[in-house]
């Protein structure tokens, strides 16, 4: 097992902030914001709860920077299949 | 030492390109593979959402949004357990990994039992995969997406909790150790994949 040489992560403070953001989640659901700023506020939101798992549940803010390219290279790939399909209904 | 520690020590070694060791780095690689089939079945939803808005409604009219909240809660708790379980094998401690990862298991069930309960609320009212009532040029937008999505996500998180208890069996029989847990650490993974696609998930589909 390779020593990852840092103490253990705030895993109950991670849990914390993820139920906390769910319930603000809801909240803006139905708090009748403008459609787009719930739309933005919402993702938002997500991305922060879907990058705490990553980063403290998922251990890859203590592993090595070459797994982080890895592990982001499919970003710009979904994004260029979302964007190319919405293209072309334009 | 015997042959087959020494092997399983050594297959742990972290590799000189990536750095880590190989079945963790072919999790992560797998993982990212399922990033795009996700990202496919996510993308058309909202690329079809866009296109069709009057095929949908908004939220909490059709969906029961306070019961899959709490859904998400139990799944956000069962990847504490899970890291709590490989927290515990990390520093040794057998009865903690077999009490975490059976934690884990069972609101891996608990998870999969309320989606169930909800499909079948659903359909009682009458909005199934093919229901005609949310339709745009004849297709049945809301509840094929809707069914899709949960649907394909709900396989994941069963195939999740068939490979946990195999982990949790092997937990018992005293199979993992401090030195020797690559296998918890690659589950949970997997795990924690599950839930952070349940997290974007429950956003996209239950309040956008």
């Amino acid at each position: 097992m390779e020593q990852a040489e840092h103490k253990q992560p705030p895993y109950m403070v991670v849990f914390g902030a993820l139920g906390l953001l769910t319930l603000i989640e809801v909240g803006v659901a139905f708090v009748g914001l403008p459609r787009i700023q719930t739309i933005v506020v919402l993702l938002v939101l997500a991305v922060w709860k879907a990058l705490l798992v990553a980063l403290y549940y998922m251990h890859l803010r203590f592993e090595p920077r070459r797994l982080w390219f890895v592990v982001a290279s499919p970003l710009p790939l979904a994004a260029i299949l979302v964007l190319g399909v919405l293209a072309e209904g334009w | 030492m015997s042959q087959a520690a020494t092997l399983a020590l050594e297959s742990r070694q972290p590799m000189p390109g990536i750095g880590v060791y190989n079945q963790k780095f072919g999790m992560w690689v797998f993982l990212l593979s399922e990033v795009m089939f996700f990202t496919g079945l996510i993308g058309s939803y909202i690329i079809l959402r866009f296109a069709h808005p009057d095929a949908f409604t908004e939220p909490g009219r059709v969906l029961n949004v306070p019961l899959t909240a709490a859904n998400t809660f139990i799944l956000i708790v069962s990847s504490v357990t899970m890291v709590k379980a490989f927290a515990a094998i990390e520093l040794g401690d057998q009865r903690g990994l077999r009490r975490w990862l059976l934690a884990t298991v069972l609101l891996g069930a608990v998870f999969l039992s309320i989606q169930g309960v909800e499909y079948v609320k659903l359909a009682e009212h009458g909005f199934v995969p093919m229901v005609a009532s949310y339709a745009a040029e004849g297709a049945p937008l809301y509840g094929m997406t809707f069914y899709t999505l949960t649907g394909f996500h709900g396989a994941h998180v069963t195939i999740g909790v068939l490979c946990m208890i195999f982990v949790t069996v092997k937990a018992f029989r005293g199979r993992y150790s401090q030195a020797d847990h690559g296998g918890v650490e690659v589950m949970g993974l997997y795990w924690h994949f599950v839930d952070l696609v349940w997290i974007i998930l429950f956003t996209i589909v239950y309040l956008i």
